[in-house]
Formats: structure tokens, C-alpha cells, sequence
């Protein structure tokens, strides 16, 4: 099986989100990139599994400027067999999707992460499969490949729905899906050597643009109430905070 | 012309359906326009959804069981047939499933998960999102002809505006499904955590699962629904739909309760949105309660049952 998995660079989970004076961006400087959790644990992790388990290829592809090979050599550490990266930046999800199509012929599953931690969009796995007309199941937790048909366990509010679908088809991975796993010296070594193919971007146009950021106002103080008076709390929440 | 895909779940719409015909019919009154909502099979009652502000409902036949590229090409065919610039659904599962599919299928530019109404200047749609979840917002432009907007849960309050209208069936050309469904399993009775207006969480302070009464209990009491921190559900502690945080749910519930949790930043992050936040922990020094409004510092299995009796007292008032 020919997989392809769509990885995307963040910031690290514990930054502390500044932006820059006017607004524009967030401020970059001294800001920790990391591969997105989702991405790299689950839809990474679950393809190396699938092809340990039956054989076959894992390409890894990103979007972006020369800057990500860091992230991307780092998939290849923990045992994907060579990557894309279409040097493109910015352009929002639609155009990332487009680069991702343009390249995405012939493989059986594309996997993506249920959303990056940056702008939690949760959108670009399903352009992709519109782009490629393929069967798409966003937030997947669980996957069994059955020869070409798969099994597939997608989150929904409050439970779960069991799918059926054949290959090639596109998918989100939520939690469940798989464990994370840390790159050994081996893999870090053999990852230098791994092809890393850098390509040009199709022609697409940017469909959305973020005109500013802001910061949520700052929390007042924390009001403490006394552990043995339960109902000044209640009393709190019904007339101040007008929750219950 | 505004259209807003509603949801309904076993043929009946839950709060978000309300939520988004409520934001679409706002959305159309600043533009000078109309909205119509679009039901997509089996649906009681679709022409309820007059009373949130749509002026008329569609509804289009598919096969039973969900997929999103039949479900994509159905929005987009009404919003063509229709001639409909914005369209507008939820974020939540079914909606992240066609959200992008919609975009691509329309070349459209698209805001996902946003929070606020959007601000209209002549043709340019400008909508708040929360990005780095939740640690900030940001105001997307969308720049295209066709504009998808998905709103999230408990964005927006509900609002009466209207009465029942006409429901009209529109027939597209659909694919045919590329995703069988053989199972879907919900727990039922409880609202689901994205939609709940009150949540009530436990961490690792709770011990064990054995010790969940004094949370079950106390949701039982308010009417929530219960969360957990992600090492409990990563023990099987709580089942993991219940994790919330930056790698689990993001919730925005009027009321989040956090027992035994210490606040760690990617905890935060899926739930800084909350309007209201009580902690209660025993060590003064939680991080958790910088992020709160009311802070009760003791321990839990002292202070939730005695919370939980408070609560059954004002009820009963
Ligand atoms: C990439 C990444 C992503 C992550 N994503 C998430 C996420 O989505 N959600 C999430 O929750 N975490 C996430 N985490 C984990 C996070 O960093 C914390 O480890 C986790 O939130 C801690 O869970 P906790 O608060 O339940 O446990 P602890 O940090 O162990 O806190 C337990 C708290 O209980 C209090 N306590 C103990 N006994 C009592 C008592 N009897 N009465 C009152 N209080 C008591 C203690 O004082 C303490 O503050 C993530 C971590 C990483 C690295």
C-alpha cells in the first residue's frame, strides 16, 4: 500500500502566544516549532504500523519554506521512507490543499492530522479528497486495512460511528489511533540519507487572508470562596456570573 | 443569499441547528439579504427552523448514513440552484467532515470554527476565529465569491425571530456514497460536550476512577455534562471523548468546573473559552487558578459533595 502522510509545523504546545506590535502576526521570535501532535503521533505513527504490518511505502509531505525540513527530516526519523516538500509559504488551506492534490496521485491512503494546533482549521484532508474525488472520514480513531477495504472509527459528539470504505481514500487521525513514538539514534542517523524531494508549487490563488490577531482580554483576579461555604458559591454563580 | 446547512440527528436538530440558522439569518440581515436553511434527508419538522430566522426551508433526499462527499455536493448544488453566496454550518464533527470539501467544491475561501458574527463591508466578509487553541484570535478576510463559514458550539446564543415556514424539496445531481456506514454509537441522554452549557471536569487529583461519584454527582445535580484531563483518559480512567484540552475537545460552555486539575497550558487551551470557571484544588499554588473566576482552594472530597448539596438546595428553592 502507497501511503502519504500531510504533516504540518507548529508551534511547540506550551508557547506563549505574543503578537507582534501591530497586530499583523504572531510574534515568532523565540517560539519552539514542533511537528504537529496530530500529524506526527497518530496519522505518522499509524501508517508505519500498517506498512510494518503488510508492506508498503510511507511518503511524508509539507507545505512550506526550507526551514521545515527540520520537521520533515524528523518523520523520516521515526521511519517514513522519503518526503515531499512543495516550497511554497503561507496561502491558506485551500492553496496548501491544491499543492497537496497536485502531488498526490496514485497513492491508497493520504492521512492527515483531525487539525494542526495553530489554526485549528480541521479542513485541509477533506479538500484534499473533494480535490481528488475520494472518500474522506475526519477525526478517525481507529483504522483496520482489510486487503483494500478499511474499517475505520470516526469520533462524534459523544460516541462514535463505525465506517466502511475502500481504497484509495483520504482520513483524519484523532487520538486512539495510535501511539507516539521517539525516533531512535538509528533513525535519526538513516534520516539524512533518506530522499527529500523539493518541489515547485502549482499555480493557485490564496482564498482567505487574517487581517489581524487578538489576544482574549486578561482574566480579573480569582475570586476565592471559603471550601467550607458551598453555598456562597452557588449564590455566586446564580447572581454574579448568571450560570445557573 | 444566505444558506445554512442544519443538522438534524435521527431526524430531529439539536442546539447547534438552532445555533447556526439563528448566526445565518444575522448574517443575511447585514448583508441586505435572506436566509434559507437546507435539511438534507428524513427531517421532522424541518420548517421549524423559521422560528431562528430562516425565511424558507430545503430540503434535499439522500441515502441514509453520512458521507461527506455526498453531503458536500448536495450544499454546494443548493447554494448553486439557490444562487447562495455564504454558506454557513457547524463545527462540529459533521461539519468538519464537509467544511473543506464544500471550500474546494465551490473554490471558495473558507473560515472554520469561527466565534463571532461577521463584519459586513460591501462585499467582504471579515470573521473572528480562535487560533492556537484558543491561546488568541484572528480575523479572517475571506476574499472569494462563494464564502463557507462553520461556526463553533455555544458561539452564539439562540434567538427566537420568526415563526414556522414552508418547506420546499430541491433535487441535485449527487454522487454516490463512497463510505458505508455500518455502526454509529452514541451515549445517550447526555448532551453532548461540545454543545453542553455546563461541564463538570476531574483530573489526577481524583485518584481513580473508583472516586468519580463526587463528579457524577455533582453533574447529575447541575444538569452537565462530565470532562476529564488527558492523563485520565490516556489511563481509561474516563472514556477518551471525555479529554479536553488542546489535543483532546475544545469546549466554550457557559460554566466549567475543574476539580483536581492543576491547570497545565495544554489543558488551557481547550478550555480558556469557557464564560465562567470554578477550580477547586488543594494546592494554592495551581497554576489553574490564574486561569479562574471563582477559586475554592481545599480538597475535592470534601468540597464537591457539599458543592453538590448546594446545588440541590438552590434547585429546590
Ligand atoms: C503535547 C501535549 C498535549 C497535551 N494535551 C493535553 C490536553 O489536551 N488536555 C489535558 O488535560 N492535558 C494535556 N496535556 C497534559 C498536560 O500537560 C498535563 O500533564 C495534564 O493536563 C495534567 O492533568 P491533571 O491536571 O489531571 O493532573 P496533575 O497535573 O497531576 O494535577 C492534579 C491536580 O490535582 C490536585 N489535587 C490532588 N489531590 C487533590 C484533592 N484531594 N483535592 C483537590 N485537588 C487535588 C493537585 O494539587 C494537582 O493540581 C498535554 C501535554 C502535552 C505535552
Amino acid at each position: 500500500m502507497k501511503m502519504l502522510v500531510c504533516v504540518s509545523k507548529t508551534p511547540e504546545t506550551t508557547t506563549k502566544i505574543q503578537l507582534t506590535a501591530d497586530n499583523s502576526d504572531l510574534d515568532r521570535s523565540g517560539v519552539n516549532y514542533i511537528m504537529n501532535p496530530y500529524d506526527e503521533w497518530y496519522a505518522l505513527v499509524r501508517a508505519l504500523e500498517l506498512k510494518e504490518a503488510s508492506g508498503g511505502t510511507v511518503t511524508i509531505i509539507n507545505v512550506g519554506p526550507a526551514e521545515n525540513d527540520a520537521v520533515i527530516r524528523k518523520g523520516l526519523a521515526i521511519g517514513a521512507d522519503d518526503a515531499i516538500r512543495v516550497n511554497a509559504e503561507g496561502g491558506g488551506s485551500l492553496y496548501i490543499a491544491k499543492q497537496i492534490a497536485a502531488q498526490a496521485a496514485g497513492y491508497d491512503l493520504i492521512l492527515f492530522g483531525k487539525e494542526t494546533i495553530d489554526y485549528n482549521g480541521s479542513e485541509v484532508g477533506a479538500m484534499v479528497a473533494e480535490l481528488l474525488d475520494m472518500a474522506y472520514v475526519g477525526e478517525a480513531s481507529h483504522l483496520e486495512m482489510n486487503g483494500t477495504t478499511a474499517t475505520v472509527t470516526r469520533d462524534i459528539e459523544g460516541g462514535v460511528e463505525v465506517v466502511e470504505v475502500s481504497t484509495p481514500f483520504a482520513l483524519s487521525a484523532a487520538k486512539g489511533m495510535a501511539e507516539q513514538r521517539i525516533p531512535n539514534m538509528r533513525g535519526i542517523m538513516m534520516a539524512k540519507r533518506k530522499p527529500l524531494n523539493v518541489i515547485d508549487p502549482v499555480e493557485a490563488t490564496a482564498t482567505t487572508s487574517i487581517s489581524s490577531y487578538e489576544l482574549p482580554p486578561a482574566k480579573s483576579a480569582v475570586k476565592l470562596v471559603d471550601p467550607e461555604d458551598m453555598t456562597e458559591l452557588v449564590r455566586l454563580l446564580h447572581e454574579e456570573a448568571k450560570v445557573i | 443569499m444566505v444558506l445554512v446547512f442544519a443538522e438534524a440527528t435521527n431526524g430531529k436538530f439539536k442546539k447547534a441547528a438552532h445555533e447556526v440558522v439563528t448566526y445565518g439569518a444575522k448574517t443575511a440581515k447585514a448583508l441586505g439579504t435572506t436566509c434559507v436553511a437546507l435539511t438534507l434527508g428524513t427531517v421532522e419538522n424541518a420548517g421549524d427552523l423559521g422560528r431562528f430566522g430562516a425565511t424558507k426551508v430545503y430540503n434535499i433526499a439522500v441515502s441514509n448514513g453520512f458521507d461527506s462527499g455526498v453531503f458536500a455536493a448536495a450544499i454546494a448544488g443548493a447554494a448553486k440552484a439557490l444562487d447562495a453566496k455564504v454558506i454557513v454550518l457547524s463545527h462540529n464533527s459533521t461539519g468538519k467532515n464537509i467544511t473543506g470539501r464544500l471550500a474546494a467544491r465551490l473554490d471558495a475561501g473558507s473560515a472554520p470554527g469561527v466565534n463571532s458574527l461577521p463584519e459586513v463591508s460591501g462585499d467582504k466578509l471579515t470573521v473572528r476565529k480562535t487560533v492556537f487553541s484558543g491561546k488568541a484570535f484572528a480575523d479572517v478576510e475571506i476574499l472569494t465569491d462563494y464564502k463557507v463559514i462553520s461556526l463553533s458550539g455555544n458561539s452564539i446564543p439562540v434567538e427566537e425571530s420568526g415563526s414556522a415556514v414552508d418547506v420546499e424539496t430541491l433535487s441535485v445531481d449527487l454522487p454516490s456514497a463512497k463510505v458505508k456506514v455500518l455502526e454509529t454509537k452514541r451515549a445517550e441522554g447526555i448532551t453532548p460536550l461540545p454543545e453542553a452549557e455546563l461541564v463538570v471536569s476531574g483530573g489526577r487529583g481524583l485518584k481513580g476512577p473508583e472516586n468519580w461519584g463526587v463528579i457524577t454527582d455533582l453533574a447529575d445535580a447541575l444538569g452537565a455534562t462530565t470532562a476529564c484531563s488527558r492523563p485520565v483518559a490516556d489511563v481509561n480512567w474516563r472514556p477518551h471523548h471525555e479529554h479536553v484540552g488542546q489535543t483532546g475537545v475544545a469546549i466554550r460552555p457557559n460554566l466549567y468546573i475543574a476539580a483536581g486539575i492543576s491547570g497545565a497550558i495544554q489543558h488551557l487551551a481547550g478550555v480558556n473559552s469557557s464564560k465562567t470557571i470554578v477550580v477547586v484544588n488543594k494546592d494554592p499554588e495551581a497554576p489553574f487558578f490564574k486561569a479562574a473566576d471563582y477559586g475554592v482552594v481545599g480538597d475535592l472530597f470534601e468540597v464537591l459533595p457539599r458543592l453538590t448539596a448546594a446545588i440541590k438546595a438552590h434547585k429546590s428553592l
